[in-house]
This record gives structure tokens, C-alpha cells and sequence, in this order.
């Protein structure tokens, strides 16, 4: 019970710093051009990995799953410009589906 | 989008109305980890007081593996901290769009939620800071009411994410934010884009869960090359 409490503070130490450290970092000043350069391009770059690792898992292998099948779908409906909402139900549906058959 | 200047609360009802959806999936996903850490017999005020204080279900999926396979203390945190890790990168970014001191930037930072930060995402490195506030609330009441009824009634159960395809939704989302910044994008953003995710790719089968996506920041120094901007 105790070692789960060390876990619990520690992790919300860790999270309550990492949270804050960038705001302190980055904001309220003006920053070089190329710093700015940098710090835009860490959206793109942090989606791309959120894509992967959320399509592919992060469990010591990329797997192909159902999952992957699913989020396929939707990267289909997106690039045939279909609306956020529909691809994101989609890569659901088929994913559910898929593993209920599977 | 639009500027934040003149709006009044009208960004934050924005924000509040775009989290609720992903409310109803934190809700889902948060029950079950409340059914898992009972039965891994966490007691009630813990598991609970874990959403209340940190809302971040990643991590607490992770704590549960880790303790739940009779891993220590150490682990677990180590565990945590790598994947915790990414919302420093995460704040960087939406830092510039952040407002007031130091206090208040680092207090606006704790409502950065993956999804709410994503949602926020406005194009050429700029953030709602409203709308992401905003998303951030309605996610965090279904984050500690969901834990309390997995924890309490028992309801709900560890496979129905995975059942109702729920994990899909998540890297769905992201993958149409990162379409409209593949479209939008000069041949620097593209170039940062193939390789964070090569980076990625070759990471995930060798690194602990959260490195890879730490790594993948590293693309971004692309940015500090001379030319383009």
C-alpha cells in the first residue's frame, strides 16, 4: 500500500514539473527566429510520433493489428477529405469489427 | 483561428464543447482502470486519488503493468517518467501561446491534456490557449468520475476499449491533425515529418515506451537549419 502512495506522489511530482517546465521555458519572451523555427516544428513532429506509436503500439514491437486496420481506414477517408469526425468513428468501428471477427 | 483578444469566455465554452466527445472515451477508458486497480487490489481512495492528481491514464495503465507484474517502486516511477516526459516538449510548443508569469504559465501548463493540446493546434506553431483550457475540463471530470465508478461499481471492465475499438480513436485523431499539417506544410515540416517518423518506427521494438516519442523531437531541430522559414 505505501510503495503504491511513493508512486502516486512521485508521478504526480514528475508530471505536475514536465507540465510546467515548458510554459516556463518557452513563453514570455521573445525567442530567436531560429529557436521559434524549432519550437513549431515540434507539433508536427510529436503528432507524427503520437501516430505511430498509437497505431502501431509501444510494447517492444510494432504490431499490425486490428488497430492499424482500422486507423488505415481512416487515413483513407482523410485523404479522400472526409470530415475528422467520420474518420475517427471509422478507425473505431473497423477496429472494433475487425476483432470481434478476428 | 481566431485571436483570443476580444472573445471573452467564449474561447473556453469552445473548448469545453470540442473535450466533450473525448470526455465520453476518457470515461470509458478511466473505468476500466478504476475495474483494474481494485482488482489489483489498490484499495479505493489510491486508485482515485491517482486520477484526481496526475489525469494522465497512460501513465497509470503503465504503473498498474509494472506494479501489477510484482515490479518495484523504482520501475514503476522509471516507467512513468519516460512517458511523462513528453509534455515537456509538448509545453515548449504551446508555451509562446501561453499567458502571464512565469506562476501562471506553469499553472495554464498543468491543463495540457494530449488531446486538448492537440485540439488547440491552430498552425504555424500556435496554440488556443482558451480552447485548450477549455477542452481540458470536461476531460478531467470524466478522468476522476469514471475512476470512481470503476472503482466503486464495478462496472464497465478491462476489455471494453479494446472491444469498442476506443484505442483507434486517439492516433485517429492525431493522424487528421497531422494531415492538415502535411498539407499546410512548406518542404522543412515534410522533411521533420519522414524522419520523427522513421525515428520512431526504429525506436519503438528497442526503447522503453515514451522514449520513441522523445526521440522523435529531435526532427524538430530541423528548424534550426539556415534558409526556409
Amino acid at each position: 500500500m505505501s510503495a503504491l502512495w511513493v508512486v502516486i506522489v512521485a508521478v504526480t511530482l514528475a508530471t505536475v514539473a514536465f507540465k510546467a517546465a515548458g510554459p516556463i521555458l518557452a513563453g514570455g519572451r521573445e525567442l530567436p527566429p531560429r529557436v521559434n523555427a524549432v519550437m513549431a516544428l515540434l507539433t508536427p513532429v510529436l503528432l507524427t510520433a503520437l501516430v505511430i506509436t498509437g497505431t502501431f503500439g509501444e510494447g517492444g514491437h510494432l504490431a499490425l493489428d486490428e488497430r492499424a486496420l482500422g486507423i488505415g481506414v481512416a487515413a483513407v477517408a482523410l485523404a479522400l477529405r472526409a470530415p475528422v469526425l467520420l474518420a475517427v468513428v471509422l478507425a473505431a468501428l473497423i477496429t472494433a469489427l475487425a476483432r470481434l471477427l478476428g | 483561428m481566431t485571436d483570443e483578444a476580444g472573445r471573452g469566455g467564449e474561447g473556453y465554452i469552445a473548448g469545453v464543447r470540442a473535450g466533450l466527445p473525448f470526455a465520453l472515451v476518457v470515461f470509458v477508458v478511466t473505468n476500466s482502470f478504476g475495474v483494474l486497480a481494485r482488482s489489483l487490489g489498490w484499495g479505493v481512495l489510491a486508485p482515485i486519488a491517482f486520477s484526481v492528481v496526475t489525469f494522465f491514464v497512460a501513465a497509470q495503465f503503465a504503473v498498474a503493468a509494472v506494479m501489477g507484474a510484482g515490479g518495484g517502486v523504482f520501475p514503476a516511477i522509471a516507467a512513468v517518467v519516460l512517458l511523462n516526459a513528453r509534455f515537456l516538449p509538448m509545453g515548449m510548443a504551446v508555451g509562446p501561446s501561453l499567458k502571464g508569469g512565469p506562476l501562471r504559465r506553469a499553472l495554464e501548463g498543468q491543463t495540457i491534456l494530449t488531446t486538448s493540446w492537440a485540439l488547440a493546434i491552430r498552425g504555424g506553431g500556435r496554440f488556443d490557449r482558451a480552447f485548450m483550457i477549455g477542452a481540458t475540463v470536461p476531460q478531467y471530470v470524466a478522468w476522476v468520475v469514471g475512476t470512481v465508478v470503476g472503482v466503486l461499481a464495478h462496472v464497465g471492465g478491462v476489455g471494453v476499449v479494446e472491444r469498442l475499438g476506443l484505442d483507434a480513436i486517439f492516433p485517429a485523431f492525431f493522424l487528421a491533425l497531422l494531415i492538415g499539417e502535411l498539407r499546410g506544410g512548406e518542404k522543412r515540416t515534410i522533411a521533420a515529418i519522414a524522419i520523427a517518423a522513421a525515428l520512431t518506427a526504429a525506436l519503438v521494438p528497442n526503447a522503453p515506451p515514451g522514449v520513441p516519442v522523445l526521440a522523435a523531437c529531435g526532427a524538430a531541430l530541423l528548424g534550426l537549419k539556415r534558409g526556409s522559414s
